[in-house]
C-alpha cells in the first residue's frame, strides 16, 4: 500500500531507509566513494587519505538522562569518522532552531557541544544557524559534519569481514533508545537508564595501535546491532553468527524492552562500536577494548561464516538458531 | 482441572523460581528438551494460541530444537491480527473525521485496510498518536477540550479491563470529549469455534499467559468436560513453553486429554475477578467477526448503554464501504492452523512486513512477521 509519500518508516535505519537510498538517491549522486555506503566516506586528495562524514540530530527530547542533542551532534559525527578508522580533526555545526526556543537551552547545548568537542579533540570549524517559525521545526535540529584523516595502511571498510573473523561488540546495548524512550513525557515510568552517548574515536585508536588490520567497524546507531550487521553481511557477501548469551545487556535496559515489546538488538546505541577483526588477534583487542572505561563490558559476540551470504543467524540461549534480519521499518509497541 | 499437582524435576525448579533469567537457562530448557525427545512417538500438531507465545518461540529459536514430530502452529491470539478489515476501515474513516485525535497502540498504526492504513493516513496529516496505555489517551483528552479523542479498542481480556477503567476514569474526570471505538474479542468463544470446527486438526493447545491471568484457568474448563483436548496454560519464556509442550506430549501419548496450568506463578483458576468486573461494567458480550476465521458468537466485547456516550461507534457518524478480503491471502486458514505462511501463495512476494497484505504480516506478533522475520524458511531443521 503506497501512498507516494514520506512515512516515519523511511526514516528509522531499517529496510525502507535502505531501499529509499538504493533506490533514488544512489542512482542520481552516483559515484564509486559513494556507492560504498559507509558511514563516513573515504577520499583521496594528493597523497591525504581523508574520512568524510555528515550526519543530523532531531532527537525528542532534546535533553536526556544521559546527555542531549548538543552531545549527540558532536559524538555521532566523531564516531562516524572513527568507524573508518580515521583520526576526527575538524567539524562544521549547523543548528536550526524553532521560533521561541529559550536561549537558555541554546547557551546549555552549545556548550556541551563545545565540552564534547574538546573531549574528542575536534575543533568546529565552521557553522551555520537558521530560525523557522514556530512549528516550522521541532525546537531544535543540528547537522555536524566531520573531516578525519586515516593513517597510512588501514583499510577498513564494510566490505572486509571475511570467514574465519571474529565480531566484537564494545558494551551493553539498547542504552540510548531505552533512555529516550522513557524520557519521553507520555513515559510514566522513571528509570535510571542514561544514554550510552561517548566519543569512540580513541578507543578506535588505541586498537588500531594492536592491529592495524582491523576488517571492519561499525557504531550500530538506528536500527541497532541487528540492523547494523546484516548491513556488514550484506556489504561483505558473508554470513554472520551471533550468540545471544555473549550480547552484554543492562538488566533495566533488558527488562523495559520485555514491557514495551522491543527487541534490545534493534535499539539504537551513540557510544558502541562493532569490530570485525581478524580471529587470532581477537582477544587482544578485546583486552584493549576493555581497559577503556566505555568498553568495559565489551564481548566477542560472534565470527563470520560462509554463509548463508548475507545473513545473520543467531544462537539463542536455549540452543537454538534463528535468523536476525534487517528491521523494517520503525519497531512498533506491541498491543499485550 | 489439575493444577500439576505431581511436580516433576523440571516442574519444581519451574514453581521454585520467580525471575525470568532462569526460565532461559540453557541446562533447563535442555533437560526439558532430551525430556520430550524422550516421551514422543507420533506425529502431533499443537497449536500456540497466543501471539506473544509465537514470538517467543521464533525469538529463542524453539522450533530448532524440538523432534520433527512437533508442528508448532499459531493460533488467532494476535489481537491485531484478527481485527476485521472492516474496523481497520472504520479506524481510517474516523481518523479523517474533523477535530479528532485517533489515540491507539502502535501495532494497528501498519495494518492494512481496504485502501490505506493508519500509517498513511498520519503522514497525510491525520492526527493519529500511539499511546502505551489508554490512561495516556486520558491525557491528551484532557489537554485538547477543543477535539473528541477516540481510543482504538483493540486486543483482548488482556487490554479490555484497562480501557473499560479508562471510560470509567473519563467520567469521573468528567471528560466528555474521551470515547473508544471497542473492537475487542474474547478467547474462549474462539477457542470453542477452533475446536469444535472440523476442518481445523489440533492434537494440543498452548494457551494464553496473560489472557488467563485475567479469566483464570476455569474458563477453559469446558476444553477438558466438553472437547477432551489437551490443553496446558503457559507462561513465555523458552522453558515455560518447553514445559508445556512437555505437558501437552505426555498427555497425548498417555491418551488422558486434560486442562493444565503450567503458569502457577501468574495464573490462579479464578483469575482476577476485579478486572473482570470493571470490564463486565462498562462491556457486554456480542457476536463478533474474526479476520479469516468469521462471525463468532458471544466473542466481541460492546459498550454498554450505560457508557454510550463514551461509544465511538455510535457518537461518530463515518461510513465505510463494504470490503471484500484482499484475494489470496491465506491469514484465515493460518489463523485455524490449517497452513503455515510459507503455504500461503503471497507470502514474501508481494506481502512483506514493509508491505503487507494480511494483518498476520502486520503485527510483531503474527505468524507470517514471525515467520519472516525469525525463520525465513531458512533455517534448516
Amino acid at each position: 500500500m503506497k501512498t507516494g509519500k514520506i512515512l516515519l518508516d523511511h526514516g528509522s535505519g531499517g529496510k525502507v531507509s535502505h531501499s529509499m537510498i538504493r533506490e533514488m538517491m544512489l542512482p542520481v549522486f552516483y559515484n564509486s566513494i559513494l556507492a560504498e555506503l559507509n558511514d563516513g566516506a573515504v577520499i583521496n586528495i594528493g597523497n591525504q587519505r581523508l574520512a568524510f562524514s555528515t550526519d543530523s540530530y532531531v532527537v525528542d527530547p532534546v535533553f536526556f538522562p544521559g546527555g542531549n542533542i548538543g552531545a549527540l551532534a558532536i559524538n555521532g559525527t566523531v564516531n562516524d569518522l572513527a568507524m573508518s578508522g580515521a583520526v576526527p580533526l575538524f567539524l562544521s555545526a549547523g543548528l536550526i532552531i524553532e521560533e521561541g526556543f529559550l536561549i537558555s537551552d541554546l547557551n546549555v547545548i552549545v556548550c556541551q557541544m563545545g565540552l564534547s568537542a574538546k573531549n574528542a579533540g575536534v575543533k568546529i570549524v565552521t557553522g551555520d544557524t537558521k530560525v523557522v517559525p514556530r512549528n516550522a521545526a521541532d525546537k531544535i535540529f543540528i547537522n555536524t559534519s566531520g573531516i578525519g584523516r586515516i593513517p597510512e595502511g588501514i583499510e577498513i571498510s564494510g566490505n572486509r569481514a571475511k570467514p574465519g573473523d571474529s565480531i566484537i561488540l564494545s558494551g551493553t546495548i539498547a542504552d540510548h533508545g531505552i533512555a529516550i524512550l522513557a524520557s519521553r513525557a507520555e513515559m510514566k515510568f522513571n528509570s535510571s537508564v542514561t544514554s550510552d552517548t561517548a566519543a569512540l574515536n580513541f578507543m578506535v585508536q588505541r586498537m588500531l595501535e594492536v592491529e592495524r588490520d582491523i576488517h571492519v567497524l561499525r557504531d550500530p546507531t538506528r536500527g541497532g546491532l541487528g540492523t547494523t550487521l546484516n548491513e556488514i553481511a550484506g556489504q561483505s557477501g558473508v554470513g554472520i553468527r551471533i550468540h545471544e548469551d555473549r550480547i552484554p545487556v543492562n538488566p533495566q535496559v533488558a527488562s523495559l524492552c520485555e514491557l514495551l515489546g522491543l527487541d534490545p538488538i534493534y535499539v539504537a546505541n551513540e557510544g558502541k562500536l562493532i569490530a570485525v577483526v581478524p580471529g587470532d588477534s581477537a582477544d587482544s583487542l578485546l583486552s584493549v577494548i576493555r581497559k577503556d572505561e566505555l568498553g568495559k563490558n565489551a564481548s566477542i559476540i560472534g565470527e563470520v561464516i560462509d554463509g548463508p551470504p548475507g545473513r545473520v543467524i543467531m544462537q539463542t540461549r536455549i540452543g537454538g538458531v534463528r535468523i536476525v534480519d534487517m528491521l523494517t521499518g520503525g519497531q512498533l509497541p506491541r498491543i499485550c | 482441572m489439575i493444577q500439576s499437582k505431581k511436580l516433576c524435576d523440571h516442574e519444581r525448579r519451574i514453581v521454585g523460581i520467580k525471575f525470568i533469567e532462569e526460565y532461559r537457562d540453557s541446562g533447563l530448557a535442555g533437560s526439558l528438551v532430551k525430556r520430550i525427545a524422550s516421551i514422543t512417538k507420533r506425529s502431533v500438531r499443537i497449536m500456540e494460541v497466543c501471539g506473544t507465545h509465537t514470538v517467543s518461540i521464533f525469538r529463542n529459536g524453539l522450533r530448532s530444537v524440538l523432534p520433527q514430530e512437533i508442528s508448532l502452529v499459531s493460533g488467532p491470539g494476535c489481537p491485531v491480527c484478527v481485527t476485521d478489515q472492516s474496523e481497520i476501515d472504520a479506524f481510517v474513516a474516523i481518523s479523517g473525521l474533523e477535530k479528532i485525535i485517533v489515540a491507539t497502540f502502535g501495532d494497528l498504526l501498519r495494518v492494512p485496510g481496504t485502501n490505506s492504513s493508519l500509517q498513511n493516513e498520519r503522514a497525510n496529516g491525520c492526527d493519529i498518536r500511539i499511546v502505551y496505555s489508554p490512561m495516556d489517551a486520558l491525557g491528551i483528552a484532557a489537554q485538547n477540550p477543543a477535539k473528541k479523542i477516540v481510543f482504538l479498542g483493540v486486543g483482548f481480556e488482556t487490554t479490555a479491563p484497562a480501557i473499560a477503567a479508562s471510560i470509567i476514569a473519563a467520567r469521573e474526570m468528567g471528560l466528555k470529549n474521551f470515547m473508544v471505538y471497542s473492537a475487542h474479542k474474547t478467547l474462549p468463544p474462539a477457542l470453542e469455534a477452533l475446536v469444535s470446527a472440523p476442518d481445523v486438526l489440533i492434537d494440543g493447545f498452548i494457551l494464553p499467559g496473560h489472557v488467563s491471568v485475567i479469566i483464570g484457568s476455569n474458563a477453559y474448563g469446558f476444553l477438558e468436560t466438553r472437547y477432551k483436548m489437551p490443553s496446558v496454560i503457559s507462561g513465555f519464556e523458552p522453558a515455560d513453553i518447553l514445559h508445556a509442550i512437555f505437558l501437552l506430549i505426555s498427555q497425548i501419548e498417555s491418551g488422558i486429554p486434560k486442562l493444565e496450568n503450567a503458569y502457577l506463578r501468574a495464573v490462579t483458576q479464578e483469575g482476577n475477578p476485579r478486572a473482570r468486573q470493571i470490564m463486565n461494567t462498562v462491556f457486554e458480550t456480542v457476536d463478533a467477526h474474526w479476520r479469516g476465521i468469521g462471525s463468532i458468537p458471544g466473542s466481541g466485547l460492546k459498550i454498554r448503554e450505560n457508557y454510550d456516550w463514551a461509544d465511538a461507534r455510535l457518537r461518530l457518524d463515518f461510513k465505510i464501504r463494504e470490503s471484500l478480503p484482499q484475494k489470496g491471502c491465506a491469514c484465515g486458514e493460518i489463523l485455524k492452523g490449517m497452513k503455515t505462511p510459507i503455504e500461503c501463495l503471497l507470502y514474501k512476494k508481494p506481502c512483506t512486513p514493509v508491505n503487507p497484505v494480511g494483518p498476520c504480516m502486520v503485527s510483531s506478533e503474527g505468524t507470517c512477521a514471525a515467520y519472516y522475520r525469525y525463520n525465513q524458511d531458512v533455517i534448516e531443521r
